[in-house]
């Protein structure tokens, strides 16, 4: 009986909390209305500011991304700004997927994305595409960020690249290529580990193979390749972005 | 790009000393790189008619950086100019400055919210089972506003809230067309474009979408969510078979000899990205062998299968 008791008494104190918690919801609603009326601009136009409110969150343990029911999302727009985001990396992506196979360096993807937004749209920074990519994962296209060199790798395509893929994309990323030597000497690999790595490089159409060059042949990877990066859209391309 | 020439008329002798003492040039040439000249001629017109700066009181004029070398004053309209913007600056710095407080402010209470719910989280845990559904409903509700990962089970949505339940219904009535334009079958990534292109204002996040998509068979819905090995996830029409879709996807590589996913979604008029699964899965049912190498991937019809 007694046991019978305490547990009732649990009930009303989770109860309790609740009707606490809902009306401390209501308030808070009514606090971010009025952070909002006075900010809203702020976030829109302020990519550092953006940061800051993204680092206080995640302190706290919020995810102001997490749905567009949010408050956060509803009130402030910043789920707007970040979903929007969201498709026109992936369309970006999606066009450019057959000349890099899937993997694009961060300055690229974020040229092509201002390219794309037009003259008069809000500021976007690369800040915000990481954040918006990292809520993409989610989709299960195989979306993911590969730090490279002080800078990163988006890749958006479901191929499997596992700590060696990436290890040897960050030894590419100095020259835009590498060759099975570099590798074995970088890495103190063997010959198989570094071939085999290539080669699954090679087959996702990653890395391209040039066998001319002097000495022996260099992987390349055509994500690095600095002259195509102000490279337009063609019109092709585009129409492989929209389904 | 589009020019405007503005033709000077020789300076009059009683005229102030200005930035340079002479210019071989009679006139200025403003140059209109993103447009834009249409409406600066017509109000550089209207100022040339009206020429208020004839009638601007003489106390205006301000001594600024008077330059020891060349010994000018700048015109009153740059200083002006100069002025404003530094207002402007101090402005947007004060207004950032009282933005940064107002953030801290909120985002104390919104760590009060974070407190409240692991407490109750943890009596939940603690009561075993023993909480309403009502109550896990209103509880889950609450996190999704606050967008605080549920602290029970770590999702940031709790399965099964209203708004998913209602979602997955609109995602039902909306993507019933789009799915039979496109065969049957779509990604995810294809679904979150299509969307929110549509829905312009008050976007999904990423979350929403899957998590609604996640109670699609379970409402009865007429589509459902799959995701393959590889973790790709797709929409399938209820009606869609994608096994049977690959007896025809058997069909159609015999038809060529052998196909790669690329090739093969240019045939059939898909993703490369749907073409590779559906391939891959044929390959799982056994109806397809393939031939893996630096070329790319090839796919064959499984000989040692219809052969043997």
């Amino acid at each position: 009986l007694l046991q019978a008791k305490y547990k009732e008494r649990g009930t009303v104190l989770a109860e309790d909390q609740l009707a606490q918690m809902s009306k401390q919801l209501d308030m808070f609603k009514t606090n971010l209305e009025e952070f909002a009326s006075k900010h809203k601009q702020e976030i829109r136009k302020n990519p550092e500011f953006r940061v800051q409110f993204q680092d206080m969150c995640a302190t706290i343990g919020v995810d102001p991304l997490a749905s567009g029911k949010g408050f956060w999302s509803e009130m402030l727009g910043v789920g707007d700004f970040y979903y929007e985001l969201g498709v026109q990396i992936i369309e970006v992506c999606l066009a450019l997927k057959h000349r890099n196979g899937g993997l694009i360096t961060l300055e690229e993807l974020h040229q092509q994305v201002l390219k794309g937004r037009g003259k008069f749209a809000q500021d976007v920074s690369q800040d915000d595409l990481l954040r918006a990519i990292k809520k993409l994962k989610v989709l299960g296209n195989g979306f993911g960020i590969i730090p490279v060199g002080g800078t990163y790798l988006v890749q958006s395509v479901p191929a499997e690249l596992n700590m060696d893929h990436t290890v040897v994309l960050q030894l590419a990323e100095k020259k835009g290529y590498v060759t099975v030597s570099e590798i074995r000497s970088s890495l103190k690999w063997e010959m198989e580990r570094a071939k085999q790595v290539l080669e699954h490089l090679l087959k996702e159409g990653m890395a391209w193979l040039d066998t001319q060059a002097a000495g022996e042949p260099q992987y390349w990877l055509p994500a690095l390749f600095t002259e195509l990066y102000s490279q337009e859209i063609t019109p092709e391309e585009a129409k492989e972005a929209i389904p | 790009s589009a020019k405007i020439v503005v033709h000077l008329h020789p300076a009059s002798s009683n005229k102030e000393p200005g930035p340079f003492q002479s210019s071989k040039y009679s006139y200025i040439k403003l140059s209109f790189k993103e447009h834009g000249q249409i409406e600066f001629y017509r109000r550089l017109s209207e100022e040339m008619t009206q020429r208020r700066w004839e009638s601007m009181p003489t106390g205006q004029t301000i001594q600024v950086n008077k330059d020891p070398q060349a010994g000018r004053i700048r015109a009153v309209g740059i200083v002006g100019i100069e002025r404003k913007l530094e207002e402007k600056r101090k402005e947007t710095d004060k207004n950032i400055s009282e933005a940064f407080e107002d953030l801290s402010k909120l985002m104390e209470k919104a760590k009060e919210m974070v407190e409240l719910s692991k407490s109750i989280a943890n009596k939940i845990k603690e009561k075993q089972g023993d909480i309403t559904e009502d109550e896990t409903i209103r509880f889950k509700s609450y996190l999704l506003s606050m967008g605080i990962a549920n602290p029970v089970t770590r999702e940031t949505y709790g399965s099964g809230t209203q708004y998913h339940m209602q979602l997955a219904k609109q995602l039902a009535g909306i993507l019933q067309t789009p799915l039979e334009e496109r065969g049957g079958i779509m990604s995810l990534t294809e679904v979150y474009c299509l969307v929110n292109r549509a829905r312009g204002l008050e976007l999904l996040s990423p979350e929403d979408l899957v998590n609604a998509c996640k109670m699609l068979e379970s409402l009865k819905l007429p589509l459902r969510l799959r995701i393959f090995d590889s973790g790709v996830m797709v929409i399938e029409l209820q009606s869609h078979n994608e096994e049977e879709m690959v007896a025809s996807a058997l069909e159609t590589v015999s038809e060529k000899g052998s196909l790669t996913a690329d090739e093969f979604a240019k045939l059939v008029g898909m993703s490369v990205l749907l073409a590779k699964e559906r391939l891959l899965l044929a390959e799982k049912m056994g109806h397809l062998c393939r031939d893996d190498s630096v070329e790319g991937l090839r796919f064959y019809p499984n000989l040692f299968l219809t052969q043997s």
